[in-house]
Protein backbone atom coordinates (compact mmCIF):
# COMPACT_ATOMS: atom_id res chain seq x y z
CA UNK A 1 0.00 0.00 0.00
CA UNK A 2 1.88 3.30 1.18
CA UNK A 3 5.20 3.41 3.21
CA UNK A 4 4.40 5.39 6.28
CA UNK A 5 7.49 7.49 7.25
CA UNK A 6 10.49 6.02 9.30
CA UNK A 7 9.86 7.21 12.67
CA UNK A 8 6.43 6.61 13.09
CA UNK A 9 7.70 3.10 11.42
CA UNK A 10 9.90 2.82 14.60
CA UNK A 11 7.30 3.91 16.85
CA UNK A 12 4.82 1.46 16.01
CA UNK A 13 6.18 -1.57 14.37
CA UNK A 14 7.05 -3.25 17.58
CA UNK A 15 4.26 -5.80 16.29
CA UNK A 16 4.62 -8.57 14.00
CA UNK A 17 2.59 -9.39 11.12
CA UNK A 18 1.83 -5.89 9.81
CA UNK A 19 2.72 -7.17 6.29
CA UNK A 20 0.78 -10.60 6.74
CA UNK A 21 -2.36 -9.10 7.62
CA UNK A 22 -2.47 -6.09 5.61
CA UNK A 23 -1.59 -8.58 2.71
CA UNK A 24 -4.06 -10.47 3.09
CA UNK A 25 -6.59 -8.06 4.01
CA UNK A 26 -5.99 -6.87 0.80
CA UNK A 27 -6.19 -9.81 -0.87
CA UNK A 28 -9.39 -11.02 0.21
CA UNK A 29 -11.14 -7.81 0.01
CA UNK A 30 -9.68 -7.83 -3.68
CA UNK A 31 -11.25 -10.78 -4.49
CA UNK A 32 -14.37 -10.76 -2.28
CA UNK A 33 -15.14 -7.35 -3.46
CA UNK A 34 -13.23 -4.99 -5.59
CA UNK A 35 -12.61 -7.44 -8.47
CA UNK A 36 -16.38 -8.60 -9.04
CA UNK A 37 -17.46 -4.97 -8.27
CA UNK A 38 -14.99 -3.82 -11.47
CA UNK A 39 -16.61 -6.58 -13.34
CA UNK A 40 -20.23 -4.66 -13.00
CA UNK A 41 -18.33 -0.98 -13.55
CA UNK A 42 -16.61 -2.38 -16.85
CA UNK A 43 -20.07 -4.15 -17.73
CA UNK A 44 -21.40 -0.93 -17.67
CA UNK A 45 -18.75 0.48 -20.40
CA UNK A 46 -20.06 -2.08 -23.04
CA UNK A 47 -23.09 0.25 -22.84
CA UNK A 48 -23.11 3.71 -25.02
CA UNK A 49 -24.25 6.45 -22.52
CA UNK A 50 -27.46 6.65 -24.66
CA UNK A 51 -28.10 3.00 -24.27
CA UNK A 52 -27.24 3.45 -20.59
CA UNK A 53 -29.67 6.60 -20.09
CA UNK A 54 -32.20 4.96 -21.95
CA UNK A 55 -32.03 1.72 -19.61
CA UNK A 56 -32.05 3.39 -16.91
CA UNK A 57 -34.62 5.69 -17.27
CA UNK A 58 -37.38 4.01 -19.01
CA UNK A 59 -40.78 4.85 -17.55
CA UNK A 60 -41.19 1.35 -15.44
CA UNK A 61 -38.12 1.73 -13.98
CA UNK A 62 -38.82 5.03 -13.05
CA UNK A 63 -41.48 4.34 -11.32
CA UNK A 64 -39.73 1.84 -9.41
CA UNK A 65 -37.16 4.64 -8.51
CA UNK A 66 -39.86 6.74 -7.08
CA UNK A 67 -41.54 3.75 -5.05
CA UNK A 68 -38.55 2.95 -3.59
CA UNK A 69 -37.17 6.05 -2.85
CA UNK A 70 -40.70 7.41 -1.50
CA UNK A 71 -41.40 3.96 0.58
CA UNK A 72 -37.54 4.07 2.06
CA UNK A 73 -37.94 7.67 2.75
CA UNK A 74 -41.73 7.18 4.85
CA UNK A 75 -40.33 4.05 6.43
CA UNK A 76 -36.88 5.67 7.95
CA UNK A 77 -39.03 8.56 9.08
CA UNK A 78 -41.38 6.68 11.05
CA UNK A 79 -38.29 4.60 12.27
CA UNK A 80 -36.61 7.99 13.22
CA UNK A 81 -39.84 9.14 15.59
CA UNK A 82 -40.60 5.48 16.59
CA UNK A 83 -36.97 4.51 16.81
CA UNK A 84 -36.10 7.62 19.49
CA UNK A 85 -39.23 6.79 21.24
CA UNK A 86 -38.39 2.95 21.86
CA UNK A 87 -34.53 4.21 22.58
CA UNK A 88 -36.05 6.72 24.84
CA UNK A 89 -38.66 3.94 26.93
CA UNK A 90 -35.69 1.61 27.25
CA UNK A 91 -33.21 4.19 28.60
CA UNK A 92 -35.48 6.30 30.77
CA UNK A 93 -38.39 4.12 31.93
CA UNK A 94 -38.15 1.19 33.93
CA UNK A 95 -40.99 -1.53 33.31
CA UNK A 96 -41.32 -5.08 33.51
CA UNK A 97 -40.18 -7.09 30.69
CA UNK A 98 -37.94 -4.35 29.14
CA UNK A 99 -34.85 -6.73 29.02
CA UNK A 100 -36.62 -9.28 26.82
CA UNK A 101 -37.59 -6.14 24.78
CA UNK A 102 -34.53 -4.49 24.48
CA UNK A 103 -33.26 -8.02 22.79
CA UNK A 104 -35.98 -8.56 21.07
CA UNK A 105 -35.07 -5.06 19.07
CA UNK A 106 -32.81 -6.88 16.90
CA UNK A 107 -35.26 -9.26 15.42
CA UNK A 108 -35.29 -7.52 12.32
CA UNK A 109 -31.29 -7.86 12.04
CA UNK A 110 -31.41 -11.43 13.36
CA UNK A 111 -34.82 -12.77 11.23
CA UNK A 112 -34.26 -13.75 7.06
CA UNK A 113 -35.77 -11.19 5.06
CA UNK A 114 -37.79 -13.36 3.46
CA UNK A 115 -39.11 -15.18 6.97
CA UNK A 116 -40.09 -11.69 7.62
CA UNK A 117 -41.57 -11.19 4.33
CA UNK A 118 -43.74 -14.23 4.44
CA UNK A 119 -45.30 -13.79 7.84
CA UNK A 120 -45.80 -9.80 7.23
CA UNK A 121 -48.39 -10.53 4.53
CA UNK A 122 -49.82 -13.47 6.33
CA UNK A 123 -50.49 -10.67 9.05
CA UNK A 124 -51.69 -8.21 6.54
CA UNK A 125 -53.53 -10.26 4.02
CA UNK A 126 -57.06 -10.09 3.93
CA UNK A 127 -57.48 -13.28 6.12
CA UNK A 128 -54.53 -12.75 8.94
CA UNK A 129 -54.45 -11.10 12.12
CA UNK A 130 -54.42 -7.48 10.95
CA UNK A 131 -55.78 -7.52 7.40
CA UNK A 132 -59.09 -8.82 8.74
CA UNK A 133 -59.83 -6.24 11.16
CA UNK A 134 -58.78 -3.62 8.81
CA UNK A 135 -60.39 -5.17 5.78
CA UNK A 136 -64.35 -4.25 6.85
CA UNK A 137 -62.98 -0.39 6.58
CA UNK A 138 -61.67 -0.47 2.92
CA UNK A 139 -58.27 -0.48 4.23
CA UNK A 140 -55.33 -2.69 1.90
CA UNK A 141 -51.61 -3.04 3.55
CA UNK A 142 -50.63 -5.96 1.84
CA UNK A 143 -49.93 -6.19 -1.95
CA UNK A 144 -49.18 -2.47 -2.99
CA UNK A 145 -47.78 0.26 -1.68
CA UNK A 146 -48.21 0.11 1.83
CA UNK A 147 -47.31 -3.17 2.11
CA UNK A 148 -43.74 -2.04 1.11
CA UNK A 149 -43.53 0.61 3.35
CA UNK A 150 -44.29 -1.36 6.25
CA UNK A 151 -41.80 -4.12 5.23
CA UNK A 152 -39.44 -1.16 5.02
CA UNK A 153 -40.38 -0.09 8.65
CA UNK A 154 -39.51 -3.98 10.01
CA UNK A 155 -35.91 -4.47 8.60
CA UNK A 156 -34.64 -0.65 9.43
CA UNK A 157 -36.24 -1.06 13.03
CA UNK A 158 -33.22 -1.50 15.19
CA UNK A 159 -31.24 1.36 13.33
CA UNK A 160 -32.22 4.24 14.95
CA UNK A 161 -32.94 2.96 18.31
CA UNK A 162 -29.40 1.07 18.77
CA UNK A 163 -27.65 4.40 17.19
CA UNK A 164 -29.60 6.52 19.60
CA UNK A 165 -29.60 4.70 22.48
CA UNK A 166 -26.02 4.54 23.83
CA UNK A 167 -26.21 8.31 23.73
CA UNK A 168 -28.74 8.71 25.80
CA UNK A 169 -27.47 6.33 28.06
CA UNK A 170 -24.06 8.36 27.93
CA UNK A 171 -26.19 12.11 28.09
CA UNK A 172 -24.87 14.03 30.92
CA UNK A 173 -27.90 13.98 33.25
CA UNK A 174 -26.51 17.06 35.24
CA UNK A 175 -27.50 19.20 31.97
CA UNK A 176 -31.04 18.11 32.36
CA UNK A 177 -31.20 19.35 36.17
CA UNK A 178 -29.61 22.37 34.99
CA UNK A 179 -32.09 23.22 32.69
CA UNK A 180 -34.97 22.58 35.21
CA UNK A 181 -33.35 24.53 37.96
CA UNK A 182 -32.88 27.32 35.73
CA UNK A 183 -36.56 27.17 34.84
CA UNK A 184 -36.87 25.23 31.36
CA UNK A 185 -40.18 22.92 30.92
CA UNK A 186 -39.49 19.28 30.45
CA UNK A 187 -40.52 19.93 26.58
CA UNK A 188 -38.01 22.84 26.45
CA UNK A 189 -35.54 20.50 28.25
CA UNK A 190 -35.85 18.08 25.69
CA UNK A 191 -35.77 20.70 22.78
CA UNK A 192 -33.29 22.86 23.80
CA UNK A 193 -30.42 20.25 25.61
CA UNK A 194 -31.81 16.57 24.98
CA UNK A 195 -32.15 16.50 21.10
CA UNK A 196 -29.09 18.62 20.27
CA UNK A 197 -27.00 15.79 21.92
CA UNK A 198 -28.81 12.84 20.37
CA UNK A 199 -29.73 14.27 16.98
CA UNK A 200 -26.19 13.26 14.90
CA UNK A 201 -27.07 9.84 16.23
CA UNK A 202 -30.83 10.18 15.14
CA UNK A 203 -29.42 10.84 11.71
CA UNK A 204 -26.99 8.74 11.72
CA UNK A 205 -29.88 6.11 12.58
CA UNK A 206 -32.00 7.66 9.87
CA UNK A 207 -29.56 7.21 7.27
CA UNK A 208 -28.41 3.94 7.72
CA UNK A 209 -32.34 2.70 8.03
CA UNK A 210 -33.13 4.62 4.78
CA UNK A 211 -29.67 2.93 3.08
CA UNK A 212 -30.41 -0.09 4.21
CA UNK A 213 -34.28 0.24 2.59
CA UNK A 214 -33.36 1.15 -0.74
CA UNK A 215 -31.38 -2.39 -1.54
CA UNK A 216 -33.96 -4.29 0.25
CA UNK A 217 -35.39 -7.25 -1.68
CA UNK A 218 -36.05 -10.29 0.10
CA UNK A 219 -39.00 -8.83 2.53
CA UNK A 220 -40.39 -6.41 0.46
CA UNK A 221 -41.24 -8.91 -2.84
CA UNK A 222 -43.57 -11.28 -0.84
CA UNK A 223 -45.83 -7.97 0.49
CA UNK A 224 -45.24 -5.73 -2.31
CA UNK A 225 -47.96 -7.27 -4.96
CA UNK A 226 -45.15 -6.25 -7.56
CA UNK A 227 -47.08 -4.27 -10.12
CA UNK A 228 -44.97 -3.16 -12.68
CA UNK A 229 -45.36 0.83 -12.53
CA UNK A 230 -47.41 0.62 -9.28
CA UNK A 231 -45.47 -1.84 -6.43
CA UNK A 232 -42.01 -2.69 -8.07
CA UNK A 233 -38.99 -2.17 -6.21
CA UNK A 234 -36.01 -1.19 -8.19
CA UNK A 235 -34.00 -4.38 -7.10
CA UNK A 236 -36.61 -5.79 -8.11
CA UNK A 237 -36.25 -4.72 -11.50
CA UNK A 238 -32.64 -6.14 -11.96
CA UNK A 239 -34.11 -9.62 -11.03
CA UNK A 240 -36.16 -8.72 -14.07
CA UNK A 241 -33.65 -7.91 -15.90
CA UNK A 242 -31.83 -10.80 -15.29
CA UNK A 243 -34.36 -13.23 -15.95
CA UNK A 244 -34.84 -11.85 -19.82
CA UNK A 245 -30.74 -12.38 -19.88
CA UNK A 246 -31.01 -8.61 -19.96
CA UNK A 247 -27.34 -8.47 -18.34
CA UNK A 248 -26.61 -4.46 -19.36
CA UNK A 249 -29.76 -3.77 -18.44
CA UNK A 250 -29.56 -5.13 -14.97
CA UNK A 251 -26.01 -3.87 -14.83
CA UNK A 252 -27.00 -0.08 -15.51
CA UNK A 253 -29.86 -0.06 -13.19
CA UNK A 254 -27.45 -2.17 -10.47
CA UNK A 255 -24.37 1.08 -11.08
CA UNK A 256 -27.74 3.49 -9.82
CA UNK A 257 -28.03 1.57 -7.05
CA UNK A 258 -24.43 1.00 -5.96
CA UNK A 259 -24.26 4.80 -6.58
CA UNK A 260 -26.50 5.37 -4.46
CA UNK A 261 -25.24 2.79 -1.34
CA UNK A 262 -21.65 5.06 -1.73
CA UNK A 263 -23.27 8.49 -1.48
CA UNK A 264 -24.70 6.80 1.77
CA UNK A 265 -22.31 5.81 3.09
CA UNK A 266 -20.11 8.92 2.30
CA UNK A 267 -23.20 10.45 4.03
CA UNK A 268 -23.34 8.50 7.01
CA UNK A 269 -19.28 8.59 7.48
CA UNK A 270 -19.65 12.24 7.95
CA UNK A 271 -22.56 12.03 10.00
CA UNK A 272 -20.58 9.69 12.40
CA UNK A 273 -17.64 11.89 11.93
CA UNK A 274 -19.78 14.41 13.09
CA UNK A 275 -21.40 12.46 16.29
CA UNK A 276 -17.48 11.75 17.26
CA UNK A 277 -17.16 15.54 17.16
CA UNK A 278 -19.88 16.39 19.03
CA UNK A 279 -19.47 13.77 21.57
CA UNK A 280 -15.90 14.17 21.96
CA UNK A 281 -16.46 17.90 22.72
CA UNK A 282 -18.69 17.23 25.42
CA UNK A 283 -16.96 14.71 27.16
CA UNK B 1 -19.04 3.98 18.85
CA UNK B 2 -18.74 3.92 15.43
CA UNK B 3 -21.37 1.82 13.75
CA UNK B 4 -21.57 0.02 9.91
CA UNK B 5 -24.32 0.47 7.83
CA UNK B 6 -26.21 -2.66 8.26
CA UNK B 7 -25.45 -4.75 11.34
CA UNK B 8 -24.45 -1.57 12.55
CA UNK B 9 -26.19 -1.16 15.73
CA UNK B 10 -25.32 -4.66 18.16
CA UNK B 11 -21.39 -3.28 16.93
CA UNK B 12 -21.87 -0.54 19.03
CA UNK B 13 -23.93 -1.69 21.98
CA UNK B 14 -21.11 -4.24 22.92
CA UNK B 15 -18.99 -1.32 23.21
CA UNK B 16 -21.38 0.88 24.81
CA UNK B 17 -22.20 -1.32 27.12
CA UNK B 18 -18.86 -1.16 28.94
CA UNK B 19 -19.05 2.99 28.32
CA UNK B 20 -22.58 3.78 30.74
CA UNK B 21 -21.32 4.37 33.96
CA UNK B 22 -24.01 2.96 36.81
CA UNK B 23 -25.49 4.96 38.71
CA UNK B 24 -25.73 4.91 42.09
CA UNK B 25 -28.75 3.81 43.68
CA UNK B 26 -29.36 6.79 46.16
CA UNK B 27 -28.49 9.56 43.69
CA UNK B 28 -30.92 7.93 41.21
CA UNK B 29 -33.81 8.38 43.13
CA UNK B 30 -32.84 12.28 43.62
CA UNK B 31 -32.21 12.78 40.32
CA UNK B 32 -35.34 10.98 38.69
CA UNK B 33 -37.59 13.22 40.02
CA UNK B 34 -35.97 16.81 38.66
CA UNK B 35 -35.79 14.94 35.45
CA UNK B 36 -38.85 12.76 34.63
CA UNK B 37 -41.74 13.56 33.02
CA UNK B 38 -45.49 13.74 34.73
CA UNK B 39 -46.63 10.18 34.95
CA UNK B 40 -49.27 10.34 31.73
CA UNK B 41 -46.65 11.64 29.60
CA UNK B 42 -44.35 8.58 30.96
CA UNK B 43 -47.53 6.15 30.21
CA UNK B 44 -47.92 7.35 27.33
CA UNK B 45 -44.53 7.38 25.97
CA UNK B 46 -44.39 3.84 27.31
CA UNK B 47 -47.62 2.88 25.48
CA UNK B 48 -46.83 4.07 21.95
CA UNK B 49 -43.31 2.41 22.41
CA UNK B 50 -44.59 -1.13 23.28
CA UNK B 51 -47.85 -1.13 20.95
CA UNK B 52 -45.27 -0.57 18.05
CA UNK B 53 -42.77 -3.26 18.99
CA UNK B 54 -45.87 -5.66 19.33
CA UNK B 55 -46.72 -4.56 15.96
CA UNK B 56 -43.93 -4.76 14.65
CA UNK B 57 -41.25 -7.06 16.39
CA UNK B 58 -43.55 -9.79 18.31
CA UNK B 59 -46.70 -10.18 15.84
CA UNK B 60 -44.83 -10.96 12.77
CA UNK B 61 -43.00 -13.35 14.73
CA UNK B 62 -45.73 -15.14 16.86
CA UNK B 63 -47.71 -15.53 13.16
CA UNK B 64 -44.47 -17.21 11.80
CA UNK B 65 -45.15 -20.26 14.49
CA UNK B 66 -48.84 -19.94 14.06
CA UNK B 67 -48.85 -20.22 10.46
CA UNK B 68 -46.85 -23.62 11.11
CA UNK B 69 -48.77 -24.86 13.05
CA UNK B 70 -52.12 -23.95 11.60
CA UNK B 71 -52.74 -27.29 11.05
CA UNK B 72 -51.64 -29.02 13.67
CA UNK B 73 -47.67 -30.04 14.84
CA UNK B 74 -47.92 -33.12 12.76
CA UNK B 75 -48.11 -31.06 8.87
CA UNK B 76 -45.54 -29.07 10.17
CA UNK B 77 -43.66 -31.68 10.52
CA UNK B 78 -43.88 -33.63 7.66
CA UNK B 79 -42.96 -30.45 5.45
CA UNK B 80 -39.34 -30.73 7.67
CA UNK B 81 -39.44 -34.14 6.52
CA UNK B 82 -39.01 -33.44 2.75
CA UNK B 83 -35.74 -34.49 0.92
CA UNK B 84 -35.67 -31.39 -0.78
CA UNK B 85 -36.23 -29.34 2.97
CA UNK B 86 -33.06 -31.86 3.93
CA UNK B 87 -31.65 -30.46 1.07
CA UNK B 88 -31.92 -27.07 1.38
CA UNK B 89 -30.81 -27.10 5.64
CA UNK B 90 -27.75 -29.01 4.21
CA UNK B 91 -26.83 -26.24 1.80
CA UNK B 92 -27.40 -23.82 4.23
CA UNK B 93 -25.33 -25.42 6.88
CA UNK B 94 -22.60 -26.22 4.48
CA UNK B 95 -22.56 -22.27 2.98
CA UNK B 96 -22.47 -21.10 6.78
CA UNK B 97 -19.53 -23.29 7.72
CA UNK B 98 -17.29 -22.20 4.63
CA UNK B 99 -18.42 -18.75 4.72
CA UNK B 100 -18.30 -17.34 8.82
CA UNK B 101 -14.57 -18.87 9.01
CA UNK B 102 -13.60 -17.19 6.15
CA UNK B 103 -14.45 -14.10 7.31
CA UNK B 104 -13.33 -15.00 10.71
CA UNK B 105 -9.77 -15.15 9.50
CA UNK B 106 -10.24 -11.86 7.35
CA UNK B 107 -12.02 -10.17 10.10
CA UNK B 108 -9.16 -10.93 12.37
CA UNK B 109 -6.60 -10.12 9.97
CA UNK B 110 -7.98 -6.77 8.95
CA UNK B 111 -8.66 -5.73 12.71
CA UNK B 112 -4.88 -6.73 13.45
CA UNK B 113 -4.11 -4.39 10.56
CA UNK B 114 -6.40 -1.34 11.14
CA UNK B 115 -6.35 -1.69 14.94
CA UNK B 116 -2.72 -2.22 15.93
CA UNK B 117 -0.88 -0.14 12.89
CA UNK B 118 -0.74 2.52 11.82
CA UNK B 119 -0.38 3.64 7.84
CA UNK B 120 -1.73 5.86 5.42
CA UNK B 121 -5.07 5.03 3.96
CA UNK B 122 -6.51 3.66 6.55
CA UNK B 123 -9.79 5.42 7.08
CA UNK B 124 -10.20 4.61 3.72
CA UNK B 125 -9.63 1.16 3.80
CA UNK B 126 -12.04 0.91 6.71
CA UNK B 127 -14.41 2.28 4.79
CA UNK B 128 -14.18 -0.49 2.08
CA UNK B 129 -14.36 -3.23 4.56
CA UNK B 130 -17.97 -1.40 5.24
CA UNK B 131 -18.69 -1.46 1.68
CA UNK B 132 -20.51 -4.66 1.44
CA UNK B 133 -23.47 -3.90 3.69
CA UNK B 134 -24.21 -0.86 2.16
CA UNK B 135 -24.49 -2.91 -1.53
CA UNK B 136 -27.79 -4.16 -2.04
CA UNK B 137 -27.99 -8.10 -1.75
CA UNK B 138 -29.27 -8.43 -5.60
CA UNK B 139 -26.45 -6.05 -6.75
CA UNK B 140 -24.32 -8.57 -4.47
CA UNK B 141 -25.75 -11.50 -6.27
CA UNK B 142 -25.41 -10.03 -9.59
CA UNK B 143 -21.57 -8.86 -9.62
CA UNK B 144 -20.95 -12.45 -9.58
CA UNK B 145 -23.32 -13.17 -12.22
CA UNK B 146 -21.54 -10.63 -14.39
CA UNK B 147 -17.69 -12.36 -13.25
CA UNK B 148 -18.76 -16.03 -13.28
CA UNK B 149 -21.81 -16.55 -15.40
CA UNK B 150 -22.03 -17.61 -19.10
CA UNK B 151 -21.25 -13.95 -20.72
CA UNK B 152 -18.77 -12.60 -17.82
CA UNK B 153 -15.50 -12.06 -17.21
CA UNK B 154 -14.57 -15.62 -16.93
CA UNK B 155 -17.34 -17.26 -17.60
CA UNK B 156 -16.31 -18.75 -21.04
CA UNK B 157 -12.95 -19.93 -19.55
CA UNK B 158 -14.97 -21.97 -16.51
CA UNK B 159 -17.18 -23.66 -19.37
CA UNK B 160 -14.49 -24.61 -20.98
CA UNK B 161 -12.97 -26.43 -18.63
CA UNK B 162 -16.31 -27.56 -17.07
CA UNK B 163 -16.09 -25.48 -13.69
CA UNK B 164 -19.58 -24.46 -12.87
CA UNK B 165 -19.65 -21.67 -10.20
CA UNK B 166 -22.85 -19.24 -10.58
CA UNK B 167 -25.99 -21.10 -10.73
CA UNK B 168 -24.22 -23.44 -8.69
CA UNK B 169 -22.87 -24.22 -4.89
CA UNK B 170 -19.41 -21.98 -5.03
CA UNK B 171 -21.62 -19.19 -6.22
CA UNK B 172 -23.85 -19.31 -3.38
CA UNK B 173 -20.79 -19.45 -0.76
CA UNK B 174 -19.26 -16.21 -2.85
CA UNK B 175 -22.68 -14.55 -2.56
CA UNK B 176 -22.92 -15.47 1.11
CA UNK B 177 -19.35 -14.39 2.01
CA UNK B 178 -20.04 -11.31 0.17
CA UNK B 179 -23.00 -10.13 2.31
CA UNK B 180 -21.48 -10.93 5.99
CA UNK B 181 -18.20 -9.96 4.69
CA UNK B 182 -17.94 -6.82 7.22
CA UNK B 183 -19.54 -8.26 10.19
CA UNK B 184 -16.69 -9.81 12.50
CA UNK B 185 -13.99 -7.19 11.15
CA UNK B 186 -16.79 -4.43 12.21
CA UNK B 187 -16.78 -6.04 15.50
CA UNK B 188 -13.34 -6.74 15.98
CA UNK B 189 -11.46 -3.21 14.42
CA UNK B 190 -12.78 -0.60 17.33
CA UNK B 191 -12.59 -3.33 19.87
CA UNK B 192 -9.16 -3.99 19.27
CA UNK B 193 -8.46 -0.41 19.05
CA UNK B 194 -9.74 0.82 22.31
CA UNK B 195 -7.49 -2.10 24.07
CA UNK B 196 -4.62 -0.51 22.19
CA UNK B 197 -1.41 -1.98 21.97
CA UNK B 198 0.54 -2.16 25.52
CA UNK B 199 -0.34 -5.33 26.52
CA UNK B 200 1.02 -7.03 23.02
CA UNK B 201 4.19 -4.72 23.10
CA UNK B 202 4.92 -6.01 26.65
CA UNK B 203 4.44 -9.39 25.57
CA UNK B 204 6.76 -9.28 22.64
CA UNK B 205 9.23 -7.61 24.36
CA UNK B 206 9.23 -10.59 27.25
CA UNK B 207 10.04 -12.84 23.99
CA UNK B 208 7.02 -14.21 23.26
CA UNK B 209 6.55 -14.77 19.40
CA UNK B 210 3.97 -13.58 17.59
CA UNK B 211 1.32 -16.15 17.38
CA UNK B 212 2.07 -16.53 20.97
CA UNK B 213 1.54 -12.63 21.75
CA UNK B 214 -2.03 -13.48 19.59
CA UNK B 215 -2.94 -16.73 21.13
CA UNK B 216 -2.48 -15.89 24.52
CA UNK B 217 -2.60 -11.77 24.91
CA UNK B 218 -5.24 -10.32 22.15
CA UNK B 219 -7.51 -13.86 21.63
CA UNK B 220 -8.54 -13.61 25.53
CA UNK B 221 -9.36 -9.70 24.89
CA UNK B 222 -11.43 -9.92 22.30
CA UNK B 223 -13.41 -13.13 22.11
CA UNK B 224 -16.58 -11.99 23.05
CA UNK B 225 -16.73 -9.47 20.67
CA UNK B 226 -15.57 -12.39 18.31
CA UNK B 227 -18.33 -14.58 19.43
CA UNK B 228 -20.80 -11.87 18.88
CA UNK B 229 -19.53 -11.22 15.58
CA UNK B 230 -19.58 -15.05 14.19
CA UNK B 231 -23.17 -15.04 15.85
CA UNK B 232 -24.46 -12.66 13.63
CA UNK B 233 -22.33 -13.54 10.78
CA UNK B 234 -23.87 -17.23 10.95
CA UNK B 235 -27.40 -15.68 11.55
CA UNK B 236 -26.70 -13.56 8.09
CA UNK B 237 -24.91 -16.17 6.10
CA UNK B 238 -27.84 -18.78 6.92
CA UNK B 239 -30.59 -16.29 6.30
CA UNK B 240 -29.37 -14.31 3.44
CA UNK B 241 -32.26 -14.35 0.70
CA UNK B 242 -31.75 -11.45 -2.07
CA UNK B 243 -28.05 -12.16 -2.79
CA UNK B 244 -28.19 -16.41 -2.97
CA UNK B 245 -31.18 -16.05 -4.63
CA UNK B 246 -29.63 -14.14 -8.04
CA UNK B 247 -27.09 -16.48 -8.19
CA UNK B 248 -28.65 -19.99 -7.30
CA UNK B 249 -30.53 -20.74 -10.23
CA UNK B 250 -33.07 -22.09 -7.67
CA UNK B 251 -32.55 -25.91 -8.45
CA UNK B 252 -34.70 -27.89 -6.26
CA UNK B 253 -32.45 -30.44 -4.39
CA UNK B 254 -28.86 -28.50 -5.38
CA UNK B 255 -29.09 -25.23 -5.16
CA UNK B 256 -32.28 -24.37 -2.67
CA UNK B 257 -30.82 -23.01 0.67
CA UNK B 258 -33.36 -22.73 3.79
CA UNK B 259 -35.12 -18.99 2.66
CA UNK B 260 -34.75 -20.06 -1.24
CA UNK B 261 -36.89 -23.37 -0.38
CA UNK B 262 -39.37 -20.98 2.11
CA UNK B 263 -39.72 -18.90 -1.48
CA UNK B 264 -40.26 -21.76 -3.41
CA UNK B 265 -43.23 -23.94 -1.16
CA UNK B 266 -44.82 -19.95 -0.29
CA UNK B 267 -44.93 -19.37 -4.51
CA UNK B 268 -46.67 -22.77 -4.75
CA UNK B 269 -49.11 -21.96 -2.10
CA UNK B 270 -47.79 -24.72 0.20
CA UNK B 271 -48.21 -22.00 3.30
CA UNK B 272 -47.88 -24.53 6.09
CA UNK B 273 -44.97 -25.94 4.56
CA UNK B 274 -43.71 -22.70 4.10
CA UNK B 275 -43.93 -21.44 7.52
CA UNK B 276 -42.59 -24.68 8.95
CA UNK B 277 -39.48 -24.33 7.01
CA UNK B 278 -39.24 -20.32 8.10
CA UNK B 279 -40.08 -21.78 12.26
CA UNK B 280 -36.69 -22.97 11.86
CA UNK B 281 -35.29 -20.35 10.29
CA UNK B 282 -36.98 -18.20 13.47
CA UNK B 283 -35.74 -20.75 15.89
CA UNK B 284 -31.85 -20.02 14.37
CA UNK B 285 -32.67 -16.06 14.96
CA UNK B 286 -34.15 -16.58 18.27
CA UNK B 287 -31.24 -18.49 19.31
CA UNK B 288 -29.07 -15.75 17.67
CA UNK B 289 -30.56 -13.03 19.96
CA UNK B 290 -30.19 -15.02 23.22
CA UNK B 291 -26.49 -15.70 22.47
CA UNK B 292 -26.14 -12.22 21.50
CA UNK B 293 -27.26 -10.91 25.34
CA UNK B 294 -25.46 -13.39 26.94
CA UNK B 295 -22.58 -12.29 25.83
CA UNK B 296 -23.42 -8.87 26.23
CA UNK B 297 -23.86 -9.41 29.53
CA UNK B 298 -21.07 -11.48 30.51
CA UNK B 299 -18.85 -8.44 28.48
CA UNK B 300 -20.44 -5.85 30.77
CA UNK B 301 -19.73 -8.01 34.12
CA UNK B 302 -15.94 -8.67 32.67
CA UNK B 303 -15.59 -4.67 32.42
CA UNK B 304 -16.95 -4.18 35.35
CA UNK B 305 -14.63 -6.57 37.37
CA UNK B 306 -11.49 -4.85 35.67
CA UNK B 307 -12.98 -1.52 36.64
CA UNK B 308 -12.97 -2.53 39.99
CA UNK B 309 -9.57 -3.60 40.16
CA UNK B 310 -7.17 -1.62 41.50
CA UNK B 311 -5.00 0.64 39.18
CA UNK B 312 -1.80 -1.37 38.13
CA UNK B 313 0.44 1.54 36.99
CA UNK B 314 0.21 5.25 37.51
CA UNK B 315 -1.48 7.01 34.40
Amino acid sequence: MSTPTPPRRAAKRVLPGFKLTLGYTLFYLSVIVLIPLSALISKTFTLSWLQFVAAVSSPRVLASYQLTFGASLIAATVNAVFGLLVAWVLVRYRFPGKKLIDALVDLPFALPTAVAGISLTALLASNGWIGSLLEPHGVQLAFNRNGVVIALIFIGLPFVVRTVQPVLEDAEKELEEAATCLGATRWQTFRHVIFPTIAPALLTGFAMAFARAIGEYGSVIFIAGNMPMVSEITPLIIIGKLEQYDYAGATAVAVVLLVISFALLLVINALQAWQRRRNGAMT
Amino acid sequence: MSTPLSQAAPAASLHDVAATPAPKPARRAARQAAITEPAWVRWTLLGVALAFIFLFLVLPLAAVFTEALRKGAGAALEALQEPDAWSAIRLTLITAAIAVPLNLVFGIAAAWAIAKYEFRGKAFLTTLVDLPFSVSPVVAGLIYVLMFGAQGWIGPWLQAHDIKIVFAIPGIVLATIFVTFPFIARELIPLMQAQGTDEEQAAIVLGASGWQTFWHVTLPNIKWGLVYGVILCNARAMGEFGAVSVVSGHIRGQTNTVPLHVEILYNEYQSVAAFAVASLLALLALVTLVIKQVVEWRFEREQKAAAELPPERPV
